[in-house]
């Protein structure tokens, strides 16, 4: 709770976690405001904003309701950048704590693998693995995770390798424990919180991966995406330049959002640790 | 009959490029309930003894027997197993745990590890562990870092002779602790000793408490044996130059008035 | 004997997990000038916390009550024009003072040797938990006299070398900068300093040591390099908080000889601050045992070891595992 309370006292992390509770409201409340096909037409096309009430943020090209498009987006971009900074720490945490932990062959081709996945950009591996596999949720999630391991699986592997040296991994090899589950139960989560520290800028990332890859086209047809939002107004951006405004302040938002609450985070926790 | 026998053991280590003995041609042996003390100034190669008879490194020479058996054949599954039967305390019984760990959790690892109790004997084992070295029993709930650093010492005790090890490796196991403390355990290490026949690799810099604990002592110098016999006649009449240092240098305390007790 | 400092009610708490933690509990002590002090005490004494406060190096959290007293005159004079005791009661921050009122001398200790940690500050919040690190300037308005400077009128020795020397500054730099900013010569003849300095503590080659870093030094050198920052400027105090114990017996020995043999040269008061009752015994003229943040007593070394008051020192003296002793083996009857 004490944590809870610094986390508050810095105004970028209140801004930073008011941002992204109202994003995770929109993305809650989504289907219950716009219960419809957020893509179905709503009315007259290329309505601007604040014409009509009931559909406050106006309408695209084909009439689609625009804040209803916003409200769906926001669930996407969310759920993609969790869910793939999520697999990617995960990826990271275990590569990295394997490498650090086992040392030697183990190491050196873990690492290898991991310096091959970090020289390629990771927009260009994405761009690739979804051209080749197809878009859709799983894969542009399994994409963006592909190119973003790399950076928690360096970071565990430098923890693990200094933690790896304790008395207590000694304590825990003198009484005969099994060397994964020194690894796994010992070293890793006490290798976990600078690689954490990670996660906003990831997610931040993530987001942003995401909506480049709808603005090209490979997000995801099923679903609304703020990426594709833009996309979809680029074609009118003389004429009706909201309809790329819009998801784009939504999309710059977020990120600021994800950054300052990930911020607020490492600080909080960086005060807890000087006093400790 | 030996506990442990160790001969000709050497581990050489690059040191600015150069290579050196961290350890040289060093031989020793312990008997069953037997203390033997390895001292000597920092570098010459205590600790780096304790890690190889542990097997927590491995020697670039030598032989190590423990019980009858060749230490260092073992591997895998199998060096787990004796494992129970080598333990070890370390000097700094805070970095010696899992920093996330509690009280139980620390003692029911080798229980489980050796499948020494089921799951559920295992509370009843703990709490008879903490009463084996002097603790109360609901310290079990306790996180490693909330109990004191001479109830943490008595932890680490209470872990290591949960497999009844018939070797302790002690690593400067009371240096870390205040005085008053350092005395309650030794007793209880003095304790245990009679009771289960277990013998220790008792490493210290500190020759006044090898005296009062240890029956042999091991000098080194520079990773070699400088000296080695009966604990009180080597402190008492050093014959080689870094024991005749170590014994001038320990501090004495004169007290005129009264009998030292 | 004059006093160099009078400590009165010292009382030191510290917030914990929003625990209020009495480190102190109103000490009163007078250190004489020139006298050789050991300040005994187990872990939770509150010795260490005694030295930090003395020196100035409390952590800003910390909670200090009464007074601790520099009587005028003891002090090498400042450059600075000091008036006694006129210490506003409400110390602004430092920039405020020099700024507003210069004939100040600066409210807090300048660069000392402990200070090394405030030359790389970005470091100092992350560790502010550990003595060595956390050491942070402080505001004291507790002081009253003149002010004492660290680094010029104290010098502090703390246990671990390897954290209170800067890793990436050669041993050189670091100890010509303590002679640069308080006895204010050239870089030149600072540097020439630091290596009587070397000599003094007795490094082997002090010329090829200046342009060596830490690391490339044992545990003992690097203390001796510790010592010959902190005396550097000519400290009247040096205080020694446990700077032997995280070295092994030999070298114990050496750098108490050392301590010895330049506190007598310089003519300087030292504080040693020890948790070993025998070793400070063998370096001490008064000794002073803490318990729970209190002083319970202190007395001439030979008083306290061979009639001690209190039964808390006799035990503390039962307790030393001496030469002597009768060893527990026997004690306890047993033998393999």
């Amino acid at each position: 709770m004490n944590r809870l309370r610094r986390f508050f006292c810095t105004p970028e992390a209140v801004a930073g976690a008011a941002i992204l509770a109202s994003l995770i409201a929109m993305a809650l409340a989504a289907p219950l405001i716009f219960p419809g096909d957020p893509q179905a037409i709503a009315g007259p096309a290329l309505l601007p904003p604040f014409h009509d009430w009931s559909l406050p943020l106006g309408t695209d090209r084909l009439g689609r309701d625009v804040l209803a498009e916003l409200f769906h987006g926001a669930r996407t971009s969310l759920a993609v950048g969790l869910a793939a900074a999520a697999a990617a720490l995960l990826i990271g945490a275990i590569v990295g704590t394997l490498a650090g932990f086992a040392g030697g062959l183990i190491d050196e081709v873990l690492m290898r693998v991991t310096d091959a996945f970090q020289t390629v950009p990771s927009f260009l591996l994405a761009l690739a693995f979804v051209s080749i596999v197809g878009p859709s949720l799983g894969v542009v999630v399994a994409a963006i995770a592909l190119g973003a391991w790399t950076g928690p699986a360096r970071v565990a592997r430098a923890e693990v390798l200094s933690i790896r040296e304790r008395d207590y991994v000694a304590g825990a090899r003198v009484i005969g424990m099994y060397p994964l589950e020194i690894a796994f139960r010992e070293v890793l989560p006490n290798a976990l919180p600078p690689v954490l520290a990670l996660s906003s800028v990831i997610v931040a990332a993530a987001i942003l991966t995401e909506a480049a890859l709808s603005f090209l086209g490979l997000g995801d047809p099923n679903r609304v995406t703020w990426g594709g939002m833009i996309a979809e107004g680029r074609t009118v951006l003389r004429t009706a330049p909201f309809l790329s405004i819009v998801p784009g302040v939504a999309l710059v938002l977020t990120v600021l959002g994800v950054y300052l609450a990930g911020e607020g985070v490492v600080e909080s926790t960086a005060v807890r640790r000087s006093l400790s | 009959m030996t506990v442990l026998a160790v001969s000709n053991l050497a581990k050489r280590y690059r040191r600015g490029g150069k290579p050196f003995a961290a350890v040289d041609e060093v031989s020793f042996e312990i008997g069953p309930a037997e203390t033997l003390a390895l001292a000597g100034p920092s570098g010459s190669g205590k600790s780096t003894i304790a890690k190889l008879v542990l097997r927590l490194i491995e020697p670039d020479a030598g032989r190590i027997d423990f019980e009858g058996g060749d230490f260092l054949a073992l591997s895998g599954g199998s060096l787990r197993a004796r494992r129970a039967r080598l333990q070890m305390v370390f000097q700094d019984p805070l970095a010696a745990f899992n920093p996330r760990a509690t009280v139980a959790r620390v003692l029911d690892d080798p229980l489980r590890i050796h499948a020494i109790a089921s799951r559920a004997e295992r509370p009843l084992r703990i709490a008879a562990l903490l009463e084996r070295v002097g603790l109360e029993t609901n310290l079990a709930t306790r996180a490693i870092h909330e109990i004191s650093g001479g109830q943490r010492q008595r932890v680490a005790i209470a872990r290591a002779i949960a497999t009844r090890p018939s070797l302790i490796v002690l690593d400067e196991a009371v240096s870390a602790l205040d005085v008053s403390v350092r005395g309650q355990i030794l007793e209880l290490l003095l304790d245990l000793q009679r009771q289960e026949r277990i013998a220790y690799l008792f490493i210290s810099h500190d020759l006044g408490v090898i005296r009062a604990i240890a029956h042999r002592v091991v000098i080194l110098d520079a990773g070699k044996i400088a000296e080695s016999g009966d604990a009180r006649t080597v402190i008492a009449n050093p014959q080689s130059a870094v024991g005749k240092a170590l014994v001038a240098a320990t501090p004495k305390l004169v007290r005129t008035s009264q009998e030292a007790s | 004997m004059t006093v160099l400092l009078s400590i009165r009610d010292l009382a030191v708490r510290y917030q914990r997990d929003g625990v209020e933690v009495a480190a102190l509990k109103g000490v009163s002590l007078d250190v004489l000038a020139g006298e050789r002090l050991a300040i005994i005490g187990e872990s939770g004494s509150g010795k260490s916390t005694l030295a930090l406060a003395i020196a100035g190096l409390l952590a800003k959290s910390a909670l200090v009550d009464g007074t601790i007293e520099w009587p005028p005159g003891q002090l090498q004079p400042s450059r600075f024009f000091a008036p006694p005791s006129v210490l506003p009661d409400i110390s602004p921050a430092r920039g405020e003072i020099s700024s507003s009122a210069g004939g100040f001398p600066p409210a807090t200790p300048e660069i000392g040797e402990s200070d090394r940690d405030g030359s790389i500050s970005p470091l100092v919040g992350e560790m502010s938990g550990r003595t060595e690190g956390g050491a942070v300037e402080h505001r004291r308005s507790n002081v009253r006299g003149e002010l004492p400077r660290l680094g010029r009128d104290i010098g502090f020795v703390f246990q671990d070398p390897s954290s209170s020397l800067d890793p990436v500054m050669p041993i050189g730099r670091q100890i010509a900068e303590v002679v640069h900013t308080h006895l204010h010569l050239t870089w030149r003849d600072a540097y020439a300093k630091a290596k009587t300095l070397l000599e003094r503590v007795r490094l082997p080659d002090p010329e090829a040591t200046l342009r060596c870093y830490p690391h490339q030094l044992s545990g003992g050198q690097k203390q001796r390099v510790a010592i010959a920052a902190a005396i550097a400027a000519g400290p009247k105090l040096l205080i020694a908080d446990e700077a032997t114990s995280a070295l092994d017996t030999i070298v114990q020995a050496e750098v108490v000889t050392l301590i010895r043999g330049l506190v007598a040269e310089d003519g300087m008061t030292l504080l040693f601050i020890s948790h070993d009752i025998a070793l400070a015994a063998s370096l001490a003229d008064r000794i002073a045992v803490l318990r729970h943040g209190e002083l319970i007593e202190l007395g001439q070394t030979d008083q306290i070891i061979n009639a001690p008051r209190q039964s808390y020192t006799r035990a503390l003296l039962d307790a030393h595992l001496g030469l002597d002793a009768k060893p527990l083996l026997d004690r306890k009857g047993a033998s393999a």
